[in-house]
């Protein structure tokens, strides 16, 4: 099972999607799961919104399949009523008074239980053949400053049902997400509040003992020209930089001339780029201190389309995430 | 574009715009003659005059509201900034700024209380204080000026009222709110600039505070704490033995012990409710009063400004005063004469001797991206290269060094100029479209600064571009 968290707006949706497109390679089938009842996955994909049910909604590079599901917490509640209570009716009665809203509201920790007690059944399954019914399982889960709250349902429910149904849903689903088959991976940008929220997140995973996977450094930019070269092009080649110009077709020389005057507005746009690599280098140092492997998305100039998203999950099979 | 296609959708598809002008330079100076490849001129907007604003002393309330992450809380403080430096006796209250920024504007976490704020220029008459909300001490706070010590105290210890106070969806922004209205009422300020939580939706901060009243009010809750009364009323009858049923399972769901919390804490809290209401509906009759000017603030992005137009709408709905747009993190170039496509053209016109491979094909533009190397991390590191983390082919195709080749670094300059200029193009479109359904609405754009935004000088600076200079 792959969790995919991170600071809001970095791109957990967007990764966790390419992910598992990534991992659905050659006739593999994986599982996408939304949590946060969001939608998001269904805006990617370009579908229709998603029911509580898990449907196929994209072929994996090479013949693999991925499905999608949209966890509702007040129907998985229903569910797992009707599964230990045998309510029958009675459970409409409760959505209807309200009941339903009440309990996963007032136990915020009965709600990621179910949550991740979804999840973490869809990982289990096994078909007819006795086979995993998924390969992998990814998860677009909660933002760093409540992942480790989500997935530490043992220690949120504990106060709740100390025997019971729901104990033992909370242990079953602890013993899959501490386990090795599970990582949870950071969505990350070059900047400075993003980056924090990933190392304050990693440091509260490891206290809890979750496994942390990977750090997907998301919307990156290339880093075209740095200090030193702009250092260059500030002190004494103007002149030569101006010719470079004109020589390429952007006008005369001469004073006052066109390519004479693009030269002190490039120079500002690269003065700015230089500084914004020398800050990106200071977060990329505080990730790699994490000690985690690392892995890079690039800005799609467009923003995300379906072909963006393969682009990306080709490069995370490239980069060894999958 | 018109209002029809203009209109921020769900699906938010741009229509496709007219492909880049393939045209002659004409002329001498075809640098100067050249303009950007989209040829719709951009919509006029109403510019918003936020200097005036802030300096018109009915502005008692300035709210900047918008989606998570596009730049509240930094021009919530720049606000502050610059209206105390024109003269105004400012207090800034912020909900989660960063860390250094906090640091650079002396708010330490551990009170709940507004502290001036060092370093700003008083010379005009003005002062800032600023402070961050600490949600579970406000509502402590709440509960203890409502009730007598002991009420308070049964309260304060209710496991139920502790994990509401921490973290009920809705309380951050329902104490926010609270906390507005205990500074208008200690009256030392003549304006407040309120920054507000980083929910994922700009609405959230109108509608939570609601959401957590009718929680309270709510009529499981009144089920549950009156099952009798429920029942004694005939028809609804079967309800009592459905209600026994029903908490019955929701003992062994949510634990015995949590129920019995939440029917403690809400007969302890029964003398309160009312009161919780009326200053909710007090507060957000204050945000619909004259002296309230709300800021919405976007960055030039297709899912903020999407946000963005919805609570324009949605003020409007509510008859809440909108000031205007604060479009931030625009990017902006000295040579917008300079298109894309020509300072890419020169760029690969300067690399080719230097035996670069096929450097179009990994330029900047949108099909450059997506494929960094994990390798790429390091590269940027190396004394001016071009390519990082991006370009590690056609950087191992190029035999030189921007530092030392003035061909190279040129040929640097114009990649990052055509960058730019796509980049502008870009927000250019996604602004338009919010201005094509929302003409109405007065905008100011503040630039994109290249590094974050962390103490009183970077705030500076953003003021100023927010007052237009
Ligand atoms: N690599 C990328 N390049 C360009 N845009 C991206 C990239 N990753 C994400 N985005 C865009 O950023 C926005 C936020 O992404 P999303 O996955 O919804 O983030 P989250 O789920 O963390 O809130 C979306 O508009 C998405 O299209
Ligand atoms: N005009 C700007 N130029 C550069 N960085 C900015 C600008 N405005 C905001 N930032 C940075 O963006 C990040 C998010 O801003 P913040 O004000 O905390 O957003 P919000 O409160 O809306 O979540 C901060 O790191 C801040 O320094
Ligand atoms: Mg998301
Ligand atoms: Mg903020």
């Amino acid at each position: 099972m792959h969790v995919v968290s991170g600071k809001g707006g970095t791109g957990k949706t967007t990764v966790a999607a390419a992910l598992a497109l990534a991992l659905a390679s050659e006739g593999r089938r994986t599982l996408l799961v939304e949590v946060e009842g969001r939608q998001g996955i269904a805006q990617l994909f370009e579908t229709e919104a998603l029911p509580y049910e898990e449907r196929r909604i994209a072929a994996g590079p090479g013949g693999g399949e991925v499905f999608a599901l949209a966890i509702d917490p007040e129907l998985a509640l229903l569910d797992y009523l009707e599964m230990f209570y045998k309510l029958g009716r009675a459970g409409k009665a409760l959505k209807k008074m309200g009941a339903v809203d009440f309990a996963t509201t007032v136990a915020p920790g009965l709600r990621d239980v179910l949550l991740t007690g979804k999840a973490c059944e869809a990982v289990r399954r096994k078909g007819p053949d006795g086979r995993r019914v998924y390969d992998a399982v990814v998860m677009d889960a909660p933002p760093t400053g409540r992942i480790t709250r989500f997935l530490n349902v043992n220690d949120e429910v504990a106060g709740l049902a100390r025997i019971g149904p729901v104990h033992n849903q909370a242990q079953a689903v602890m013993r899959v997400l501490k386990s090795p088959e599970t990582a949870v991976h950071l969505v990350t940008l070059l900047e400075e509040m993003p980056v924090q929220e990933t190392v304050d997140g990693v440091a509260e995973l490891r206290a809890a003992q979750l496994p942390v996977g990977g750090v997907v450094v998301n919307m990156v930019r290339p880093a075209l020209l740095d200090a030193d070269a702009v250092a260059a092009a500030e002190d004494g080649r103007r002149a030569e930089v101006v010719r470079a110009l004109s020589a390429a077709g952007l006008g005369g020389t001469r004073r006052g001339g066109s390519a004479e005057r693009l030269f002190d507005p490039l120079l500002a746009e690269a003065r700015e780029h230089a500084e914004r690599v020398a800050l990106e280098h200071l977060q990329r140092a505080e990730i790699a201190a994490l000690g985690l492997p690392g892995y890079e998305l690039g800005m799609q100039g467009e923003g995300i389309d379906l072909a963006g998203l393969y682009r990306l999950a080709g490069s995370l099979r490239k980069q060894g995430a999958a | 574009m018109n209002a029809r296609d203009g209109a921020p959708t769900v699906s938010g598809r741009e229509p496709a715009g007219p492909g880049p002008a393939v045209r002659e330079p004409a002329g001498q100076d075809p640098a100067g003659a050249w303009r950007p490849a989209e040829d719709r001129e951009p919509l006029d907007v109403v510019p918003l005059a936020v200097d005036a604003l802030l300096d018109d002393p009915g502005t008692r309330i300035v709210v900047c509201c918008g989606s998570g992450g596009v730049g509240k809380t930094t021009t919530a403080a720049a606000l502050g900034v610059r209206a105390a430096e024109r003269g105004r006796r400012v207090v800034v209250l912020t909900i989660d700024p960063a860390r250094r920024l906090a640091q650079s504007m002396g708010l330490n976490e551990l009170d709940n209380t507004p502290r001036r704020v060092e370093g700003v220029d008083g010379s005009a008459g003005g002062e800032l204080s600023a402070m961050m909300l600490d949600m579970k001490r406000t509502f402590d706070e709440v509960v203890l000026a409502h009730t007598d010590a002991a009420r308070a105290r049964a309260i304060l210890e209710n496991p139920f009222y502790q994990a509401l106070s921490a973290g009920f969806a809705g309380t951050q922004e329902y104490m926010a709110m609270e906390k507005l209205g205990q500074l208008r009422a200690r009256g030392e300020w003549d304006l407040i600039v309120v920054d507000t939580p980083p929910s994922r939706s700009a609405l959230d901060f109108l509608d939570a505070p609601k959401r957590l009243g009718s929680f309270l009010d709510g009529r499981f809750i009144k089920l549950l704490m009156a099952p009798a009364k429920v029942g004694g009323r005939g028809a609804l009858k079967f309800l009592n033995a459905g209600m026994s049923m029903v908490t019955g399972v929701l003992n062994k769901v949510v634990g015995t012990q949590l129920l019995g919390d939440v029917q403690t804490f809400v007969a302890a809290m029964d003398t309160m409710f009312g009161g919780f209401r009326k200053r909710a509906d007090a507060t957000y009759r204050l945000l619909q009063a004259p002296g309230t000017a709300f800021l919405v603030v976007a960055s030039p992005e297709r899912d903020a400004l999407r946000e963005a137009a919805y609570f324009v709408e949605r003020l409007a709905a509510d008859e809440m005063p909108l000031a205007g747009l604060v479009l931030n993190r625009v990017h902006g170039t000295g040579a917008p004469q300079l298109s894309a496509e020509r300072a890419l053209a020169a760029a690969e016109a300067l690399e080719e001797p230097f035996g670069a491979e096929d450097p179009g094909a990994e330029g900047p533009g949108p099909e450059a991206a997506g494929d960094p190397d994990a390798g790429g991390q390091e590269t940027d590191g190396v004394a001016g290269l071009p390519g990082g983390s991006a370009g590690g082919g056609r950087q191992a195709g190029v035999s030189g060094s921007p530092a030392r080749s003035p061909e190279l670094l040129a040929a640097g300059m114009l990649r990052l100029h055509a960058e730019r200029m796509q980049v502008m193009a870009r927000e250019r479109r996604t602004r338009d479209r919010f201005v094509a359904v929302h003409p109405e609405v007065p905008v100011v754009e503040v630039a994109a600064l290249p590094g974050d935004v962390h103490d009183l000088d970077g705030l500076r600076t953003v003021g100023a571009r927010l007052g237009g200079v």
